[in-house]
């Protein structure tokens, strides 16, 4: 594999500007002050409790995501590049679902075959028909982006049903200016602290009665979920209730919240529970985390659930392969934002060529996330290797494949000191009936393992703090 | 045929149970053959009926119940005129494709033993003697037995394993065997006025190419007749249960009959509980 781009100190060595300053601090402050900020940081962590369960461990206890604490740095005309591309990928997505649950031009027209969408299990035939207030479906979408050179970022993958990880973008940043105060100073960082105003903006602004002051919540399915933390960190910054579903219940098609001063209406639902689970009327019926009810007062209009139920038809991988289509049929433009070239498995040809090069590709299971159930060509045995072209001819259709790309790499602190590591990014995208809203900025995740490209936390990837110049 | 019809389902909740919310898929729409005539709905209960289309082009009626109280009871009563035709619907409210019927659920899932079972059937170039075929294998191979049909049906892999099933449960096997075959396939439930049968049914519906959807009932290894009248359609069972809440047990009775014959010679009764 060829040498990855290093996002300070570029391929031939050479310091980019906007990382000069960071640099030349690095270089001035001593090892042992490093390590020490980095344990702070660590205590900090520990105690406010931003912990996350990895599924699937014997032992899945609580654990904490790894914080780095070199920044990354986005300069603005990356960043004004980016967000541009990102906010032409949610209307897109935006306008996808809309077509795929109404008319269905999308398919009609041959852009997307119709399997892909009927045999989809992330697709909702409940939805079909329904029209959702302000006919937007992914209020809030996570776009995982990576770069590979200095002027390429790319599209790795769309979140648009409940993408988390703000609150460490949140956290993050609220750590950093504790322990850097003079990082601070020397460096114009464009503030992220503004999302959860934007958040709250952004939901208030679906909500389906224009007449009263919309009231909001956040529905979680509990404690005993991996985002838990993120969930009642968000309704503490948003100032609005958090709530789960038993608090809530149907009446006359109007969803209300029992309160102490009695039932109070409930106009925007932003809900981070799986659609299998939010109603035992309409979905699984054993389902005791929903609402009994909630989707007929969302079919009659009476409430916005953010995101929209079935919003999982647009993000799966082999959908993702068919984007840049997407994006060109409804908006008419060039993605300002490429794809990661995709072969996809189920088609004959792409699957020949995925099977006699897996050496060297990744491949992964189009419903797959976190990092599971996939393969990682360059990095695998033999006895793997052969393993998974077992799975894969068994059931291509599950499937795509993906060139090893070579990832940038960031400064990270590690046991030797400051080394290069993997890193890619999530900002997230908030389109209300009136805007769309992105802080500049976002999650970036660094795989802290020397040549790992496996940044998710649940496969031991950790994060660091992502400044987007102002200047 | 005019077909005599009455429903009543008594759910029950834990006393004192309160703002019971309640979905119910009790309203025949009318088609070829069939012809609503008249249909009513009551419930025993002081509320407000919202009626709604559901995904599929079903009649449903969403209510909510403030209680306390620890039943509800909701009785569907009606009439409709069916003509015979021989199993082929037409003129029906179609918000799908055919291609949709392809996907399976968890209730039809298609197991190792359903492939199997669907991979031995005798092949044919004409997809309607195919689908017949697939229906008199299914007839020999699961029998079908007591039980409620608005119950809780067996899911495809069991009602197979089980080589006896409730009408519910062999539509699910013949729609996930029909899907694997790729026959776009669906679930009905509905009205059957014959004697000595229970009157709730549920069968199934084939897309015939060249023809469209076309009603095989496999318990009774025949394609649908005057005698039925079908009520929602869906992709399984839970897709078309005439109520959904939150409850525990639940108790049905059904009637279905020539409303033109003496009633006490045509009556067909069946109560479940579940």
């Amino acid at each position: 594999m060829r040498q990855a781009f290093d996002e300070m100190s570029s391929i031939d060595g050479q310091v980019r500007p906007a990382y000069e300053t960071l640099q030349h601090w690095l270089s001035s402050v001593p090892q042992d002050v490093l390590a020490h900020r980095r344990q702070e940081a660590e205590y900090i962590f520990r105690r406010i409790g931003i912990t996350f369960a990895v599924y699937g461990e014997q032992n899945a206890q609580e654990r904490l995501i790894p914080f780095d604490i070199v920044p990354r740095i986005i300069t603005k005309d990356e960043w004004s590049r980016l967000s541009k591309g990102l906010e032409q990928r949610v209307k897109a997505l935006n306008h996808y679902i809309r077509d795929v649950y109404t008319k269905r031009e999308v398919l009609r027209a041959g852009v997307v075959p119709e399997d892909l969408v009927y045999k989809n299990p992330a697709f909702r035939p409940e939805m079909n028909g329904q029209r959702v207030p302000h006919d937007l479906y992914v209020h809030i979408a996570g776009i995982d982006i990576v770069r590979t050179d200095p002027d390429t970022f790319y599209v790795l993958e769309d979140n648009a049903r409940t993408p988390s990880g703000v609150s460490y973008m949140l956290e993050n940043r609220e750590i950093m200016l504790r322990l850097f105060p003079e990082l601070f100073s020397m460096h114009k960082v464009a503030p992220v602290e503004n999302y959860a105003d934007d958040l709250l903006a952004t939901l208030r602004s679906l909500s389906p009665n224009g007449g009263h002051e919309p009231n909001v919540a956040i529905l979680t399915p509990g404690i005993y979920n991996s985002a838990y933390y993120e969930h009642s960190f968000l309704a503490d910054k948003l100032g609005v209730d958090l709530v789960e579903g038993r608090d809530l219940f149907v009446k006359d098609c109007t969803v209300y919240m029992r309160t102490t001063e009695g039932p109070k209406r409930v106009d925007v639902i932003y809900r981070r529970l799986d659609d299998d689970f939010l109603d035992p009327l309409a979905f699984r019926p054993d389902s005791v985390l929903g609402v009994p009810g909630l989707m007929s007062a969302y079919r009659a209009g009476n409430v916005t659930l953010t995101n929209a139920v079935g919003t999982g038809v647009a993000d799966d991988k082999a959908v993702y392969s068919y984007m840049p289509e997407i994006i060109r049929f409804y908006l008419g433009e060039e993605p300002l934002l490429p794809n990661v070239p995709t072969w996809r498995c189920r088609e004959a040809d792409h699957l020949k060529y995925v099977l006699e090069h897996l050496p060297d590709l990744v491949v992964k299971e189009v419903h797959g996330s976190g990092g599971y159930g996939m393969l990682v060509g360059p990095a695998a045995d033999k006895m793997q290797i052969e393993k998974f072209r077992e799975k894969l001819i068994a059931d291509p259709d599950n499937f795509i494949a993906q060139p090893t790309l070579a990832l940038s790499t960031c400064p990270t602190l590690v046991e030797k000191g400051i080394a290069p590591r993997h890193v890619d990014l999530r900002p997230f995208i908030l389109s209300g009936s009136d805007k769309v809203r992105i802080v500049p900025g976002g999650l970036t995740r660094v795989a802290m393992k020397e040549g790992s490209l496996v940044v998710n936390s649940s496969q031991g990837g950790g994060t660091k703090d992502t400044w987007v110049l102002d200047a | 045929m005019r077909v005599r019809i009455r429903h009543e389902i008594t759910q029950h909740f834990e006393p004192g149970s309160r703002n019971l919310s309640v979905t119910v898929r009790l309203t025949p729409r009318s088609h070829e053959g069939q012809f609503v005539q008249r249909w009513t709905l009551d419930l025993d209960s002081d509320c407000r009926l919202y009626p709604q289309e559901d995904a599929f082009g079903n009649l449903c009626h969403a209510f909510t119940v403030e209680g306390p109280a620890e039943k509800v009871a909701v009785m569907a009563e009606g009439e409709v005129e069916t003509t015979d035709t021989t199993g082929i619907v037409r003129g029906t409210v179609e918000p799908f494709p055919a291609a949709l019927y392809l996907r399976q659920t968890d209730l039809t899932h298609p197991t190792d033993d359903i492939i199997a079972f669907a991979d031995a059937i005798a092949r044919s170039k004409d997809p309607l003697i195919q689908a017949h075929t697939l229906m008199v294998a299914l007839h020999e191979a699961v029998s079908e037995g007591e039980g409620s049909a608005l119950g809780g049906p067996l899911a495809a892999a069991d009602a197979l394993a089980a080589k006896k099933a409730c009408s519910g449960g062999i539509a699910h096997v013949f729609t996930s065997a029909a899907r694997h075959l790729g026959f776009p396939a669906r679930h009905i439930s509905g009205y059957l006025a014959v004697d000595d049968v229970g009157a709730a049914r549920h069968w199934a519906e084939l897309h015939v190419p060249k023809i469209g959807w076309v009603a095989f009932d496999c318990g009774r290894n025949l394609c649908a007749t005057e005698n039925y009248v079908r009520l929602a359609v869906g992709l399984d069972a839970l897709a078309v249960a005439p109520l959904r809440s939150t409850g525990a047990d639940c108790l049905e009775k059904v009637t279905a009959c020539d409303g033109r014959a003496p009633p006490r010679l045509a009556q067909a009764q069946s109560q479940s509980q579940n």
